[in-house]
């Protein structure tokens, strides 16, 4: 239950883009087409679900005050968290590089799609993110934190692939000159995001102090649903937020 | 500007306006906008991202012609995420509240591809001083649009700036809310941000015309 319940607030509750805005240089840049949106967004997910279980480990047994305690009980004292920035940068970038390495060694049809993604990524804000948030939110066990990766790496995923499908058909649309390409895109994600946040709460029942564990398998279901209903409404602010700006 | 030639004072003001990190590079939104609902936020992590560029400009400008091309952007993170340590801790030493406040933002800088892209395209093919200047004017132009983000959304927000209460008491009816004025909650939310920025685009490019897109 813990388990699901993670699953779904960290893909649209806690959604990497349109709640806290990670990741945003690559999504406004790369989102132009569908295709290549979905190239990143699978690269990132890749990313996420093999870097935050790592970076978990390193926080777990090195960093955490008194992680060093495995050591032997006069290491109990130590605490090395302000090396988790230096730490996490540097495990998320040599992955990279190692994923990318053993990718093109195994299946170079995939790194031929992922390939010129995979270095951007060491600097996606998302995922570094996505490691100092596991922190910050002390996410208890191993899994937890595989899960969590993952699941926001989906989040990421909808939300690149969504404002791709968006700018292709925005391109048909007759937007004030100077709101062309960037502008607008700012305005459509603000919307998205307003969207998205009539998921908040829905796992809680709108109330934070009741246990977690009132989530029923009714409620993802319900959820669901909604999502779908409001991802149409998100589209359909934005098509006619665009149609009233045409008409000025 | 007698201190500084006519081409090191454009490598200032440029960015401020037609070359804007923010609203022309697109760089550097990641970290900047889940943190401007408020003024002073928005001040601080302006100055924190501008510490950390220009010395880092400088750190890499000295050292570029040692780093391996290959593996610079390793070093290029190391180095980063040396400074955000120590402008993590000088925070959490001197303004404690507030770096709760900022949460992980303040290691986010490490990511900002302002700060990437400052070291590939300049620091690591121009001097030093050279350097140091375009790494304070980008963080410059970057800490205008967090300003004026965190201005507009705290001043119709919650209708204070800096904390301080400029459009009277909402509680005991003064000022503006004796007119039946109300704050917009919305403006706290962080999707308003991102309309917010929108506009400054909107505004900046009707301005200028030769930056319209396509």
């Amino acid at each position: 239950m813990e388990h699901v319940e993670l699953f779904f607030k960290s893909i649209f509750i806690d959604n990497m883009i349109f709640a806290t805005f990670l990741g945003m240089c690559s999504y406004l840049a790369v989102s132009k087409k569908v295709t290549t949106a979905v190239g990143l967004g699978a690269a990132v997910i890749f990313v996420l679900t093999v870097t935050v279980p790592i970076n978990w480990l390193l926080d777990q047994y090195l960093l955490k005050d008194g992680a060093l305690v495995w050591l032997g009980p006069e290491y109990a004292d130590y605490n090395l968290g302000f090396l988790s920035f230096i730490l996490f940068i540097a495990t998320i970038a040599t992955m990279v590089q190692l994923v990318e390495i053993v990718v093109e060694k195994f299946s170079p049809s995939l790194y031929n799609s992922l390939g010129i993604f995979l270095p951007l990524i060491a600097v996606n804000c998302a995922i570094l993110g996505g490691s100092l948030f596991m922190q910050s939110r002390d996410i208890p066990t191993l899994g937890l934190a595989l899960n969590y990766g993952f699941s926001s790496g989906i989040g990421w995923f909808l939300a690149i692939l969504a404002i791709a499908a968006i700018r292709e058909k925005i391109r048909y649309s007759n937007v004030p000159a100077p709101l062309r390409g960037l502008g607008i895109t700012f305005i459509i994600t603000g919307l998205m995001a307003i969207g998205f946040m009539s998921f908040g709460g829905m796992l809680t029942g709108g109330d934070e102090k009741k246990p977690a564990q009132e989530t029923s398998a009714a409620t993802i279901k319900t959820e669901q649903i909604q999502k779908e209903n409001t991802e149409e409404t998100a589209t359909v602010v934005s098509v006619s937020e665009v149609s009233t700006l045409t008409k000025q | 500007m007698a201190l500084l030639s006519k081409k090191d004072s454009r490598l200032i003001l440029d960015p401020l306006a037609d070359n804007n990190p923010i609203t022309i590079q697109v760089l550097g939104i990641c970290s900047a906008l889940a943190i401007t609902a408020q003024l002073k936020a928005s001040i601080v992590m302006a100055l924190s991202v501008m510490v950390v560029l220009a010395v880092g400009n400088v750190v890499i400008s000295l050292l570029r012609n040692v780093i391996p091309g290959k593996i610079r952007i390793i070093a290029q993170l190391i180095i980063v995420a040396a400074l955000v340590i120590i402008v993590d801790q000088v925070l959490k030493a001197f303004a404690y509240e507030l770096s709760k406040q900022l949460s992980v933002f303040i290691g986010l800088i490490i990511t900002n591809c302002i700060i990437m892209g400052r070291f590939e395209a300049f620091a690591l093919a121009n001097k030093p001083w050279r350097s140091f200047l375009d790494g304070i004017g980008n963080a410059a132009g970057y800490g205008l649009i967090l300003i004026i983000v965190g201005f507009f959304r705290e001043l119709l927000g919650s209708g204070t700036l800096l904390g301080f209460k400029v459009l009277g008491d909402p509680i005991a009816k003064t000022g503006l809310y004796a007119f039946g004025y109300e704050n917009n909650g919305f403006m706290l939310l962080s999707p308003m941000a991102l309309i917010v920025i929108g506009i400054i685009i909107w505004v900046q490019r009707s301005r200028n015309k030769t930056l319209i897109e396509e």
